[in-house]
């Protein structure tokens, strides 16, 4: 049947979903941010995978907690994006290098 | 408390006054402690060379701290009280106080007076530590301490940069005879293994006929420590191959001229061969070598002191040439007669000195004699001062009437003695000598008769010229006017010498007492007396006899020569002023080379400064700068420059690299808790 | 049989979803494949039995998070036609690490499967009590034993709203265009804001 391995197979190809969202992506940092909760999304499916099957709510709880850490994280981002864009009036990935070296 | 304590020691105090409280104390506060002072040293002194030349007072040593206890090397501070010491402790301090009264009127406008003075005390200090050391390395002590002090003293006026080089070379110098010095102590400590004099003096003969290996070579152990000794004595005092920095030193105010390069320091490297006379008198070659160096120096600088136009310097290359004298009598073994010149010598070339500087006061700090003339009239005093030293120095006195000015007394013994030694080196070292005699005679009567005869040439001064402008800037206009139009006529551009203050003429005075009777006075003790001696220093009874028994000729050599002297003198600066220009006209090449002094600083320009400069800036380009520099700090900086460059590469500016980065991380961290 | 449908329903299409969230051109379109891609893991964990954690899913990230970033996008006036298509120079070598992370965690979680890797028991303080729904369950766990945490996670959305607020508040410029005044707005009457006209047929206009 549906074992936790499918589950957690699930959750393995979302997250390297996201990580390859974040550097394959030239279009804009937005997408960034949405790889980001990509991520999340896979490490909360993981977690409560785990709880159902283990039959321990800490998972779940644990998950409640990321999600509440990932909303905080993409609005933040956001306005950070926000203030970017007001400045430099534009978001294109390659000309977000000021942290150049 | 033995007076000793007080004489060496109120002179260190009274510099430490004046030194450290320089602004704080006040000119005359200064002035006032550090001349009290030496008064006292000197009116302490008196009674002590009095009391030897009486026969009261016996050697005594007086410790006063231990200073090196390592192994079996040991030596205390210890002062050496014995005749030798009374006489240096008298020249020095008399000639030192009165310099110190006298440097109250001659830098009375200057503005450093405080330091000046502490300066000149310090010197005090160090020379009587010289003199009255009881081991070599406190003589060391005080050698290296009045070569600092002649630093200080000829670099006194430092803004000027002509002083600070004088200085400069007065300190090298010094360095290279130093150097022997301090070679001859250490090869002492090594023979005698010890350094205490009066142990060395007397193993010396023991040491007579030893050997020693010295650079790879076998020598007699006595010449060869005798000669590197001798080598520290030329450099002090100025003996030929040493002597460049002398004449420079007039750079210095002229107190510190006639207090240092007249009376004391230079006179340390005679003291330092009369007070190791013993040891000296077991190394024939030595004396030999010191005989000839005397010689030469002596006659040497008595042909450039006939060129020269600066008064100071052709006093200096006087006392260059004194100092000649004073070593070929102890190199042929006459040590008192040498010290007898010593002393002497301090009063009236101190005196000459003193003089001179009155001089240069009166005439506003202007030193060619070509722009002198005349001057008998406007400053009497200095003038029968200057006569007295001029008399002294060439040695006026008639042996039959057993009467003559202090030079007479001394000189004559020096070349009597010479001729009385028998010897090959003696017998060239009585005619250099006498030649020599000739010379100064003619080289200080022309100081005299350029100066005080004849005709005012001060016009074309400078000096001058600034005194009278200066004064009408604040004088008067219409006396100024009137002036004027007599200046041209007679040469002195309306300026007016006037005499010295009081402060500068009793030390006039006093050693012109000095320089007339000091000679009469203590000639018996000096050269008879081997009772005043007592041991102190080597005392050939059998050469002094022969010294009276020489015949006539000898004796009345010197005074032959210092009337041709003084005839050839009068005759090219009074009778016939043309003469000096027909002969230097007439020996043209002749006169350049004596003029130029023989090229020595030229010589030792291109042998030694200027390839010291080229190795100098070869290891600054290329060691240092171009090794050291390159690969120290400068390498260091450049390779952590370029490396930061390279990392910096790494920093695009792209989230997605970083990114990339952190995930290449995270698997190379679970691959390797996989595996 | 039912189960193993919805799973696999729901799975591929939550992946397809994050596929195209990456690759979409218009930004716009890229939020709404997340929102279906939030829908679809909330549906995965209904399956899973947890279903107060898949309303949670939706209503925080699909109505809140998702809604933000269609907010910003929207905002941004991006000229998304001005984009540049083409190959990251790093792609081929993100890939490849992309494909070696891939097999690693499915490697472990064979390696799990097969027995090969133990994980941790849990400690059974979690365990829900027979009978009790899953809120219920997780309420007293959350208000009982994790109630710092749940503080601390309240704390933590009060910084990002003052810090997302500080971040982007700007201070109206003095002499900046006038602001909306409401009372104003409030008070106008038709009568001196409006005017009827009847122009001609053809005719214009003087205002």
């Amino acid at each position: 049947m549906i074992g936790i391995e499918h589950y957690l197979t699930v959750a393995a190809i979302l997250f390297v979903l996201g990580v390859l969202g974040i550097f394959l992506n030239r279009k804009n940092v937005i997408v960034i941010l949405m790889a980001v909760e990509l991520i999340l999304l896979a490490v909360n499916i993981n977690l409560v995978a785990f709880s159902a099957f283990l039959n321990d709510l800490t998972g779940q709880v644990f998950a409640m907690l990321v999600l509440t850490v990932a909303a905080a994280e993409a609005a933040i981002g956001l306005a950070i994006l926000v203030i970017y864009f007001r400045t430099h009036g534009s978001i294109a990935v390659d000309d977000i290098n000021r942290m150049k070296g | 408390m033995h007076p000793i304590l007080i004489i060496v020691f109120a002179p260190l105090v009274a510099a430490l006054i004046a030194g450290l409280g320089n602004r704080m104390i006040g000119n005359i506060a200064a002035k006032s402690v550090t001349t009290g002072a030496l008064f006292l040293s000197a009116g302490l002194s008196w009674p002590i060379f009095l009391g030897f030349l009486g026969g009261t007072e016996t050697a005594t040593v007086i410790p006063v701290l231990k200073w090196v206890e390592s192994g079996t090397l040991t030596f205390d501070w210890a002062l050496r009280v014995d005749t030798l010491t009374a006489i240096m402790l008298v020249v020095i301090n008399s000639v030192s106080a009165l310099v110190h009264l006298y440097s109250w009127g001659y830098m009375e406008e200057d503005p450093d007076q405080p330091r000046f003075f502490a300066y000149l005390s310090l010197f005090t200090f160090a020379m009587l530590m010289l003199v009255t050391a009881d081991n070599l390395v406190q003589m060391f002590f005080g050698w290296e301490g009045v070569g600092l002090a002649s630093y200080l003293l000829i670099g006194f006026w430092f803004k000027k940069p002509s002083a600070g080089a004088a200085a400069i070379k007065a300190f090298v110098v010094n360095r290279v005879g130093d150097l022997g010095f301090m070679l001859g102590i250490f090869g002492t400590y090594l023979v005698f293994q010890t350094t205490s004099i009066p142990e060395i003096l007397a193993a010396a003969p023991a040491m007579s006929g030893s050997t020693i290996t010295f650079v790879g070579m076998r020598l007699y152990t006595m010449d060869i420590l005798c000669i590197l000794l001798f080598i520290g004595a030329m450099g002090k005092s100025a003996q030929l191959g040493l002597h460049t920095w002398l004449p420079d030193a007039m750079e210095g105010p002229t107190p510190v001229s006639a207090l240092i390069h007249a009376a004391t320091m230079v006179t340390a490297g005679v003291f330092m061969l009369c007070r190791l006379s013993p040891m000296f008198e077991t190394a024939p070659t030595a004396l030999v070598i010191v005989t000839i160096v005397g010689a030469a120096t002596c006659f040497f600088a008595a042909t450039i002191g006939t060129t020269q136009w600066d008064i100071k310097r052709v006093i200096a290359y006087s006392t260059c040439s004194q100092l000649g004298y004073m070593f070929f009598a102890a190199g042929v073994g006459a040590y008192g007669a040498a010290m007898f010149h010593l002393f002497t010598h301090a009063f009236f070339k101190a005196l000459l000195f003193l003089g001179a500087g009155s001089v240069i006061h009166a005439m506003h700090h202007e030193q060619d004699m070509r722009y002198y003339g005349g001057l008998r009239k406007h400053i009497p005093l200095t003038f029968y001062a200057m006569l007295a030293g001029t008399l002294a120095i060439t040695g006026l006195g008639v042996y039959h009437l057993g009467a003559g000015f202090a030079g007479f007394w001394s000189k004559d013994a020096i070349l009597e003695v010479a001729f009385a030694r028998g010897s090959g080196a003696g017998q060239a070292a009585f005619w250099a000598g006498a030649g020599a005699a000739l010379l100064t005679s003619f080289y200080s009567w022309r100081l005299m008769f350029l100066t005080f005869w004849g005709k005012p040439r001060w016009e074309q001064s400078e000096h001058i010229q600034h005194a009278v402008h200066d004064h009408h800037g604040h004088g008067d206009h219409a006396h100024a006017h009137g002036d004027h139009d007599h200046a041209s006529a007679d040469g002195t551009a309306g300026y007016h010498p006037h005499e010295s203050p009081v402060s500068m003429l009793i030390p006039l005075g006093v050693l012109t007492l000095g320089a007339v009777a000091a000679g009469q006075v203590f000639a018996p003790a000096f050269l008879d007396s081997a009772a005043f001696w007592n041991g102190s220093i080597f005392y050939n009874e059998a050469l002094i006899h022969a010294m009276h028994a020489v015949p006539y000729w000898v004796k009345y050599t010197a005074l032959v020569v210092m009337i041709l002297g003084f005839a050839g003198a009068y005759l090219s600066y009074i009778a016939r002023p043309e003469l000096p220009g027909k002969f230097v006209a007439t020996f043209g090449t002749l006169h350049n080379f004596v003029y130029r002094k023989w090229y020595f600083d030229e010589l030792y320009d291109a042998l030694f400064v200027k390839p010291a400069f080229a190795f100098g800036r070869w290891f600054w380009q290329l060691g240092d700068v171009g090794t050291i520099d390159r690969f120290g700090p400068n390498g260091i900086a450049w390779a952590v420059e370029r490396s930061a460059t390279a990392a910096k590469s790494i920093q695009s500016g792209y989230v997605y690299t970083y990114a990339l980065i952190m995930l290449l991380g995270l698997v190379g961290a679970i691959t390797y808790v996989l595996l | 049989m039912i189960q193993a449908i919805a799973f696999y329903l729901f799975a591929t299409i939550v992946v397809a979803s994050a596929v195209m969230v990456v690759m979409a051109r218009n930004p716009v379109h890229s939020v709404l494949w997340l929102i279906l891609a939030f829908f679809n893991a909330a549906g995965l964990m209904v399956l899973l039995g947890a279903e107060f954690i898949a309303m949670l899913l939706v209503i925080v990230y699909v109505g809140a998070v998702a809604v933000l970033f269609l907010f910003v996008v929207m905002m941004l006036d991006i000229d998304f036609a001005a984009m540049r298509a083409g190959f990251n120079r790093n792609a081929p070598l993100g890939l490849a690490i992309a494909a070696v992370l891939l097999a690693e965690l499915l490697l472990a979680v064979g390696v799990w499967n097969a027995g090969g890797i133990q994980l941790g028991t849990s400690d059974g303080s979690a365990a829900q009590a027979a009978g009790a729904s899953n809120i219920e369950a997780l309420g007293a766990l959350l208000y009982g034993r994790y109630i710092l945490l749940f503080e601390i996670a309240g704390i933590i959305l009060l910084v990002a709203m003052i810090g997302a607020i500080v971040l982007t508040f700007q201070p109206p410029k003095p002499g900046a265009r006038a602001r909306q005044d409401v009372g104003n707005q409030i008070r106008r009457r038709p009568e001196e804001a409006t005017v009827l006209k009847s122009p001609e047929v053809g005719q214009g206009i003087e205002l």
